[in-house]
């Protein structure tokens, strides 16, 4: 704010001293026109100030109706109008105040009618060139500052896709279990890396605008499932119940992988024996209706173990797609977690 | 003989460690856990030298278990996390092996062990690794008899100082801690709780009221009746965080 207004007052500044010059330059060219000095300084000044005001009224209305193509025609339209207010402006303040009655004068003034409509003209119009060229430049870095502001968004965005794709506690753990198994069972630890290349290859070539449908979804999930329980098979169960229909309707692509991540988490980590985390899917109101259950500990985890972890991603997606901010609900229910997510269907 | 034991709730984790360490006769796996209680009580039981400890698990973490000991082992942690460095250094682990890691790098941790007993590798360990801020706690995990018992933060009340332990006020109980003051005050939250007594860490939701104290003093006086001393820095404190 500051800013803007010390750029103001030196803009205003500079629009003065400029003016002043004018002034001075009118009364020396009047005087040699063999007008006194007084008459020719009076005459100067409420000229100048005529075409100032006029000058900086188009100079502001520049800055709000910036000059495009096709409405020249109206820009011209104003600077004459103008310049003809300000030559009606000026004879009639000159000619009618008492103080100048000098019939030389008043003989020059008339003269000189022509030439200061003339004058106006190309001076309002040079200041109106000047402004547009100004507010044209810029508007030129405002658009580089957004379109370079655009593109860090666009940058960010990748690397937080990428970094919530690839969760490297996942990969990192994955490796470890196969350089165990590698030892003791080759082939299981090659099935492993099998399974662990075919979901990384999933995650990297999804798009997150990308609709898929349940089915692909829950093939790629599968993966991820697999691997999992090879790292806790011990205590890791899960029940997939999807009503067939519900297969074909869609879904965006790798929406459910986060939720289930979150359900394994806290169903491992937050409960001790046997885990059983399911999914289930229907159709309701003509939506896709996935719901996911985990055990939790209403104890320790306070009531709501959903904000630590990524479903606030999920819910930021289902709002920038659907522009909906009802579709992702979590409840607790004793010591059971469900996560229960709504996807419209478009037809 | 040397005893280790083995906590990690991966059992693929746990092989691991044990095929590696074939190589180190002389040392002997007197136990494999899954959690931090199993880990609590083999460690009462077994006296082990060396603990190998993964930092997730179910329930409680590594770091919990570890201040639930009263008598310490030596300690290597082995996590796929790499932001519990620091912590590892400030529990006095010994190494720090970053899941996978090879056996070259698990026979460095373990020879270093060796031949330094159990003086911790602390610049190996904070060179080694990337470094990041204690983040805030929203628990405290205690021992209560033999139970052990994870406290919610939003549960404390206050927190005072007894000798080398602080003791932990909640609604329905006291419970002792071997930490100090100033352990708790970097890591509870800092938007509820507030030091305002050399002694005193208060939960801000639990005043009442504050009254003026002999002359010149202050003592607050909280939800459940009691009155707890405010030092003449920790009212002017306390003054400024609720804005009076």
């Amino acid at each position: 704010m500051l800013k803007i207004k010390t750029a103001f007052f030196r803009f205003l500044f500079h629009y003065l001293c400029w003016w002043l010059v004018w002034i001075l330059l009118c009364t020396v060219v009047l005087h040699r026109l063999n007008i006194e000095w007084t008459l020719a300084f009076a005459d100067a000044v409420v000229t100048n100030t005529l075409l100032a005001l006029a000058g900086f009224g188009i100079f502001n209305t520049n800055k709000v109706y910036a000059p495009r193509r096709g409405n020249y025609i109206y820009s011209a339209g104003i600077i004459l109008v103008l310049s003809l207010v300000v030559m009606i402006l000026s004879k009639s303040i000159l000619g009618c105040s008492g103080l100048i009655s000098n019939a030389d004068y008043q003989a020059v003034l008339e003269a000189s009618m022509p030439f200061r409509f003339v004058f106006s003209l190309l001076m309002i119009s040079c200041i109106s060139l000047l402004s547009g060229i100004r507010h044209f430049s810029k508007q030129q870095e405002e658009n580089l500052i957004r379109k370079e502001e655009a593109e860090r968004l666009l940058r960010e965005a990748e690397l937080s896709k990428l970094r919530q794709q690839l969760q490297p506690h996942f990969l990192f753990n994955s490796l470890n279990s196969i350089s165990a198994l590698a030892g003791t069972q080759p082939g299981e630890a090659r099935k492993m890396i099998q399974q662990l290349s075919d979901f990384l290859r999933g995650t990297l070539k999804k798009d997150e605008q990308q609709l898929v449908t349940l089915e692909e979804e829950m093939n790629h999930l599968q993966l991820y499932l697999e691997i999992e329980k090879v790292r806790f098979g011990h205590r890791l169960l899960t029940e997939i119940n999807l009503v067939e229909h519900c297969k074909k309707m869609m879904l965006p692509s790798l929406l459910l992988q986060p939720v289930v991540e979150n359900a394994i988490k806290f169903g491992l980590y937050d409960t001790i024996g046997e885990v059983t985390v399911s999914i289930e899917a229907k159709e309701e109101n003509g939506m896709l209706s996935i719901t996911v259950k985990n055990p939790f500990d209403p104890q320790t985890s306070g009531k709501n173990p959903g904000t630590g972890f990524g479903l606030s991603s999920v819910q930021k997606r289902l709002y920038l797609l659907y522009a909906r901010k009802d579709l992702l609900e979590t409840v607790p229910s004793g010591n059971i977690y469900i996560t229960t997510i709504r996807i419209p269907q478009i037809k | 003989m040397i005893k280790a034991l083995l906590i990690d709730d991966e059992p693929l984790a746990r092989s691991i460690i044990r095929e590696y360490l074939q190589s180190f006769t002389n040392i002997t796996v007197v136990q494999e856990c899954s959690d931090g209680f199993e880990g609590v009580k083999a460690v009462n039981v077994h006296q082990p030298d060396l603990i190998f400890l993964d930092v997730q698990m179910p329930k409680i973490n590594g770091f919990e278990m570890l201040e639930l000991l009263d008598q310490k082992p030596s300690v290597i942690f082995t996590t796929a996390f790499d932001e519990y460095a620091l912590k590892a250094f400030e529990a006095h682990a010994v190494d720090y092996l970053l899941k996978p890691f090879s056996q070259e790098r698990f026979d460095i941790a373990i020879k270093k062990w060796l031949e330094k007993g159990s003086t911790p590798a602390t610049t190996d360990l904070l060179s080694s690794v990337p470094l990041k801020q204690p983040e805030e706690q929203n628990r405290v995990v205690v021992k209560s008899g033999s139970a052990i018992r994870i406290i919610p933060a939003t549960e404390i009340i206050y927190i005072e100082s007894y000798d080398d332990y602080v003791k932990i006020f909640t609604a329905d109980d006291v419970y002792l801690k071997k930490k100090t003051m100033n352990y708790f005050e970097e890591t509870l939250s800092t938007s509820s709780f507030l030091r305002v007594h050399r002694s005193i860490i208060l939960r801000l939701d639990t005043i009442l009221r504050i009254e003026p104290y002999e002359k010149t003093s202050h003592i607050a006086i909280l939800k459940n009746g009691s009155k707890v001393p405010l030092s003449r820095s920790g009212y002017s404190r306390l003054k400024e965080v609720l804005g009076l």
